[in-house]
């Protein structure tokens, strides 16, 4: 049964109450603000607990935490950082190795806020169309970065960051900043659908790189159970690594979303009436030439 | 089949294009990221200005660490480049606190960690710009640059001249010397001038580089004890009778002739036996 496009989910809730339409969404955005108010709890309450920003913290004067894609740009500048930048960028790649690379994206970036609220206003306001955008333009753009940041000796990205940009501002202030948080916003809304995460964000496509072999993963446990009401196409931000765990049965395809685009958001759990989805990890009910056939399927 | 393929090649030429042409515009404006207006400074042991920018990831860790507000995070419309840090020495400056807070705080080694005392710090170097306006250079009293400088009698001092315009006053003019100066612009901040006429400028704007294969004769003299070149020869000197030359004393080797052919007593000359 094909719903209405701009009301994904609407019998979702009559089925399954609120909570269980919204349990991870909101579980998100309370990670999403929760991360930001840590950040802000120094500067507008005097509460030290971070300091610093996502680019790099330290926190309770004793963690120390760097991105690991501005300290990748760092060295690739030829620069030698400091050993507390470096222990700083493998404890967080340790953690997404194991929660899945683009967790980074849709838990904890601020900017995700922003093209969410696109997405959804885009939907609610039937807008279809506009700029077909390769998804894979991400990796092109991060390779690009790399090579400028090679070639100029500067970290290239973090000059026009949004990310970064929109972080550093809410903390340290934003005056300027927030043009080019509008300019995402617009341009998700009108140019281009989930234009910003799904296709061009360099940082995202170094945390797909990053994750591409994580443990935590939304599997299709349940695919058999599946009425094809696409629901979960239409929440899904990065809806093409829904298609062969959900539909690959008969071609041998596993059901865990092995690509390393998905960002656990867990939206498509929440918005399946028929228990579908559920978290797990990437080793779960799934035979190896399964994984190798799912693999190759997804590329 | 051709016309899948076709679609793909073109499809990935497209996207190649442009963000190769992305990247292009990001290089030319990273380029141009090194770039900064003479009044921003860099906080203590910021290494190179061009370094600077592969090292710093705009943490703002160093910001946190500053117990004066002096650092700020440039933003997007300031001249410097995007989240990194810098200060205006004439709006807050550098209190040059003797543990460095904001080096401390780096993670990346972008404010150098090996920089533990804060007299070696080199921000910049203060510069008397404008003598013109200048109290002192006036003859009048200020010496305020002078009095808040933490290296009072080092980086600053007080040097007299002679005040031409009154003829009978000194003018005490304070003078910055650039190998004791760390550009904490407590001088430009404390300037009594509406724009100061003392301020901090980067070395690169202040200061001249010596060619390096100058030497300076007294500064060897001193070094090596005496002398490097040997002393004059004796000089001999055929002046016309009844002139004296002499420099400073020196040089001139005198015969043991009388200096004036003429007796001191007339009287010899008369009864001077007259030459056959």
């Amino acid at each position: 049964m094909i719903q209405s496009t701009q009301h994904p989910g609407a019998d979702t809730l009559a089925a399954k109450g609120w909570w269980l339409t919204y349990r991870w969404l909101i579980l998100r955005r309370m990670s999403q603000f929760g991360f930001l108010g840590l950040f802000l709890l120094g500067p507008w309450a005097d509460i030290w607990i971070v300091r610093g920003n996502l680019n790099a913290s330290m926190t309770l004067d004793f963690l120390p935490l760097t991105d690991p894609y501005v300290l990748l740009q760092s060295l690739a500048a030829r620069h030698s950082p400091e050993l507390t930048a470096i222990i700083g960028a493998l404890i967080i790649a340790a953690f997404y190795l194991l929660v899945g690379g683009r967790v980074y994206c849709s838990w904890v970036c601020p900017v995700n806020i922003v093209t969410d609220a696109a997405a959804w206003l885009r939907q609610r306001l039937g807008l279809t169309g506009g700029t077909r955008l390769s998804s894979n333009t991400r990796y092109w753009l991060f390779g690009a970065t790399l090579l400028v940041s090679m070639v100029t000796g500067v970290i290239a990205w973090e000059l026009i960051n949004p990310v970064s940009m929109l972080h550093r501002g809410l903390i340290f202030g934003m005056s300027a900043g927030w043009i080019v948080i509008l300019a995402i916003f617009l341009f998700d809304l009108l140019v281009s659908q989930r234009g910003w995460c799904g296709h061009l964000c360099p940082v995202g496509a170094f945390y797909s790189v990053l994750g591409n072999t994580s443990v935590l993963r939304v599997s299709a446990a349940r695919r058999e159970q599946c009425d094809k009401c696409m629901d979960c196409f239409q929440v899904c931000p990065e809806p093409q690594v829904l298609k062969t765990p959900l539909f690959g049965a008969d071609k041998g395809a596993g059901p865990i979303i092995l690509s390393p685009n998905c960002t656990n958001c867990g939206r498509c759990i929440d918005i399946c009436t028929r228990d579908v989805f559920q978290f797990g990890t990437r080793f779960g009910c799934q035979t190896e030439q399964n994984l190798q056939l799912t693999k190759e399927t997804q590329r | 089949m051709d016309k899948t393929r076709r679609r793909l090649i073109s499809d990935v030429a497209r996207t190649a294009g442009g963000v190769a042409l992305c990247g292009l515009a990001l290089s030319m404006y990273a380029r141009k990221s090194a770039s900064m207006p003479a009044q921003a400074l860099r906080p203590p042991g910021a290494i190179g200005n061009k370094e600077f920018l592969s090292a710093c990831v705009r943490c703002g860790l160093c910001v946190r660490g500053c117990p004066f507000d002096t650092l700020q995070l440039a933003r997007l419309n300031d001249d410097v480049a995007t989240g990194t840090p810098w200060f205006n020495a004439r709006e807050i400056p550098c209190e040059m606190c003797e543990d460095i807070p904001c080096v401390a705080a780096c993670p990346t080694g972008a404010l150098d960690p090996t920089l533990t005392d804060i007299d070696d710090a080199r921000m910049g170097t203060a510069v008397l710009v404008d003598q013109e306006n200048c109290l002192n250079f006036l003859g009048l009293r200020c010496e305020v640059c002078y009095r808040v400088c933490p290296l009072i009698d080092a980086a600053i001092t007080i040097e007299w001249q002679h005040n031409a315009r009154s003829g009978k006053h000194s003018r005490l003019l304070p003078t910055v010397h650039a190998d004791a100066c760390t550009g904490c612009g407590k001088c430009e901040h404390a300037c009594v001038l509406e724009e100061s006429a003392i301020k901090v400028l980067p070395l690169r704007v202040a200061r001249g580089t010596p060619n390096q294969h100058y030497r300076f004769g007294w500064e060897e003299k001193q070094q090596a004890g005496e002398s490097l070149v040997p002393l004059d020869p004796e000089h001999r000197y055929n002046l016309p009778e009844g002139l004296d030359y002499d420099y400073e004393g020196e040089g001139l080797i005198r015969d043991n002739k009388p200096v004036t052919p003429f007796p001191a007593n007339p009287l010899e000359t008369l009864n001077q036996e007259s030459t056959p």
